[in-house]
């Protein structure tokens, strides 16, 4: 479970040495690991090639600040540098009433969910706005909008035309007859792009003399995103991007290939399955993800609000000391649970996927109870848990024996990496 | 059959054949690293790709192009398929959302039905609004059965009924479509799990095949959600989708050296006939050309 933080805190370590100026030689060998962690995260092959030769540039010469190391410095550089290129969050426009938003986007990237949630959104901001299912061609598409719209009580056009112009054309009109100030046009996303769709697309675009024309890109998408996104501009012209399911593990370098590819702004990322889970674009965050950094800020931020200073103290030191008993461990997993939506928290953290399963309510309340089933002297000795213990645990805590296995096992290597980190073999470099 | 997956991939095979070949007879110094471009391009990944070029290094130019579909071939034929009988023979196809489940479901139920089969659907996903009318449309459209249920309805009690009308009504496959949703959801991996336990239990062998759909665009992330899957479930097989347009689908490569399942069916379309069974030499060759 800790194998992709081991591995990130060790390649880190790796580059720990002199200071001074960043050599040419420092600059070529972190850039050839960036270089990697780049083209894992789905960045497309010429944007990647083009990126580096950016940084290379910059960076060769630039002296190595105090308290950094090579390699930290030049991945300073490279984390601005892409905050840089992903633009800043830009609000939609809304020039008039109704103000039309047509969504666009291949089959399967999100749109009809995105669509409620941009709804929901909006609405939130004090609008009222009116979803057109515009997509007349995939079998229950319009099912699809209609129901999810339903569950927010968001008013839906549902008159169902063969022809999408025109639906749109008289979703538009009614819209200003009832005086909806927001129309949101849920488009046909085909399995990829043709002529067909295109040509569609333009037709709506023109009728409907839009505010906005927003691409939803699935994050999880590979070297394809570029093309995807260079026919739209091209064909179409967008003018923002929506990234979707970033709620997964997706590390999202798609994003950075459509930005630089379009030119246009994010303006948003969908990060969960909940109708509120549509974001306002932060590039600091995404930069960090795409690197497979963990967002350390976001995570020092929400961790300084909620974690008790005592707690962060005690905890740390019984990590040094490598002394943390299943007792520590529950309580740690009940304090990270305070700082809020724990799947969220802990997605931010480097190799936080692998901690995600915590994230689950019924996963935590199974540990608890198992944890609660033991003696005050098995939390703090667990090696003298065998297996009659196990069962009398198990049967306590309504759980099998297999899950106290499972417990008792993931503990162990957490165990292990303390002492590791107590040999000094890894460095603590965020407060736990 | 290969004319369609020739089509399908055409955009695909013309840009990597091509370029591959044409980089290959110019021999030029940045011959490795245009390879290079054109291997990540196909989403085959960081490591297949430095594997590759290692190989790459140890050989003349001119046999590059045999080497490097010797390489995809050989781990895309590494895996053997198994196919287990049953009556009902029960499918449950697995998968994260927007991949083309329900799609890939009504276009092997069509198949199926072809082989003059009687075809049950089972639309467990009770999560995504619309599926259930998606499938539904589906299934009459290739006639099949439809066992449906309630928004919310607990997957695993749909499934069982499922069985039961499949048995009852003497079908010959039993096609079940899942809730799509992220694979890093816990309580998803458990409502699928689930649903494998209330079939086994009706029968120790079911279900017969555990399919995961992977969406062709995909990038590196799909071997994320494999292993997640195949780890929760145990797959026997992948469907790879969406090969009709400019995605290469190159990361299913890495997907099956990774976990050793093997690649079932193609899907190159939007109708209902644009399902193909793989065939590795045949993709590899359309994809390099």
């Amino acid at each position: 479970m800790f194998e992709g933080l081991t591995e990130k805190l060790e390649r880190a370590i790796n580059f720990f040495g002199k200071k001074g100026r960043l050599t040419p030689k420092d600059v070529k060998q972190g850039l050839e690991e960036i270089r990697k962690a780049l083209l894992e995260a789905d960045v497309n092959y010429k944007v990647v090639r083009e990126f580096i030769k950016m940084v290379e540039e910059e960076a060769t010469g630039e002296r190595v600040l105090k308290s950094f190391t090579p390699r930290e410095q030049i991945l300073k550089i490279v984390y601005e540098k892409l905050i840089e290129i992903l633009g800043k969050h830009e609000p939609l426009k809304l020039s008039r009433s109704p103000s039309p938003i047509i969504l666009l986007g291949l089959q399967g990237s999100g749109k009809t969910t995105t669509a409620v949630k941009l709804a929901y959104l909006l609405r939130k901001k004090g609008k009222n706005p009116l979803l057109v299912p515009a997509d007349v061609k995939r079998p229950a598409a319009f099912e699809q909008l209609r129901d999810l719209a339903a569950r927010y009580d968001f008013p839906v056009y549902d008159k169902r035309l063969p022809d999408a112009v025109k639906l749109s054309k008289l979703a538009l009109s009614m819209a200003v007859l009832k005086r909806y100030d927001v129309v949101i046009f849920d488009t046909a996303g085909r399995l990829h792009i043709d002529e067909e769709m295109i040509e569609e697309a333009r037709k709506i675009r023109d009728t409907v003399n839009y505010d906005e024309l927003l691409l939803v890109v699935d994050a999880m998408t590979g070297q394809d995103a570029v093309n995807v996104a260079r026919e739209f501009q091209e064909k179409v012209g967008i003018t923002g991007v929506i990234l979707t399911k970033l709620d997964g593990d997706a590390r999202g370098g798609a994003a950075l290939s459509v930005r630089r590819i379009t030119g246009k702004p994010i303006k948003y990322i969908g990060v969960g399955e909940k109708v509120e889970d549509l974001e306002e674009f932060h590039p600091e965050r995404l930069a960090s993800r795409i690197l497979g950094m963990g967002d350390l800020a976001t995570l020092r931020e929400k961790a300084k609000e909620a974690i008790e200073a005592e707690h962060a103290r005690r905890f740390q030191e019984k990590m040094l000391r490598a002394e943390l008993t299943l007792e520590d461990f529950l309580e740690h997993i009940k304090q990270i649970k305070r700082m809020g939506p724990i799947e969220e928290l802990i997605k931010l953290l480097p190799g936080g996927k692998e901690f995600a399963r915590y994230a689950d309510e019924k996963m935590l309340k199974k540990t608890e109870a198992i944890i609660n089933s033991m003696t005050p002297e098995e939390r703090r000795n667990p090696k003298i848990i065998d297996g009659s213990r196990k069962r009398r645990i198990a049967r306590g805590s309504g759980t099998t024996v297999q899950d106290v296995n499972q417990l008792l096992r993931e503990y162990e290597l957490v165990v292990k990496l303390m002492k590791e980190m107590k040999k000094g073999k890894f460095p603590l470099r965020f407060p736990i | 059959m290969i004319k369609k997956l020739f089509q399908g991939l055409a955009r695909a095979r013309q840009r990597l054949g091509d370029r591959l070949r044409r980089i290959i007879t110019r021999r030029d110094p940045q011959l490795l690293e245009e390879i290079e471009e054109v291997l990540y391009e196909g989403d085959l990944g960081v490591e297949l790709t430095e594997n590759i070029l290692e190989e790459l290094r140890k050989i003349p130019p001119e046999k590059y192009m045999d080497r490097i579909k010797e390489i995809l071939i050989s781990i895309l034929e590494g895996v053997e398929v198994k196919e287990k009988e049953g009556k009902p023979r029960v499918w449950m196809f697995v998968g994260v959302n927007g991949v083309g489940k329900t799609t890939t479901i009504g276009k092997i139920g069509k198949m199926l039905r072809k082989e003059g089969k009687r075809v049950l659907f089972a639309a467990c996903d009770t999560y995504r609004t619309g599926a259930q009318e998606q499938l539904k449309i589906w299934a009459e459209r290739v006639g099949a059965d439809i066992v449906l249920s309630q928004y919310g309805a607990d997957p695993g009690a749909v499934a069982f009924d499922a069985y039961e009308a499949a048995l009852h009504r003497g079908m010959d496959e039993l096609l079940i479509d899942t809730a799509g949703r992220l694979h890093t959801k816990h309580p998803l991996m458990e409502e699928m799990k689930k649903i494998k336990r209330v079939l086994s239990k009706k029968n120790p062998d079911a279900p017969h095949e555990i399919v995961l759909v992977v969406d062709g665009t995909t990038g590196q992330n799909a071997l994320n959600q494999a292993k997640s899957f195949h780890e929760a479930l145990g797959l026997s097989g992948i469907v790879l989708t969406k090969l009709d347009g400019t995605a290469k689908g190159g990361i299913v490569v890495h997907v099956v050296k990774e976990i050793g399942v093997p690649v079932r069916y193609i899907g190159v379309g939007e109708g209902e006939d644009d399902l193909i069974p793989f065939n590795p030499e045949e993709f590899v060759k359309a994809l390099l050309g």
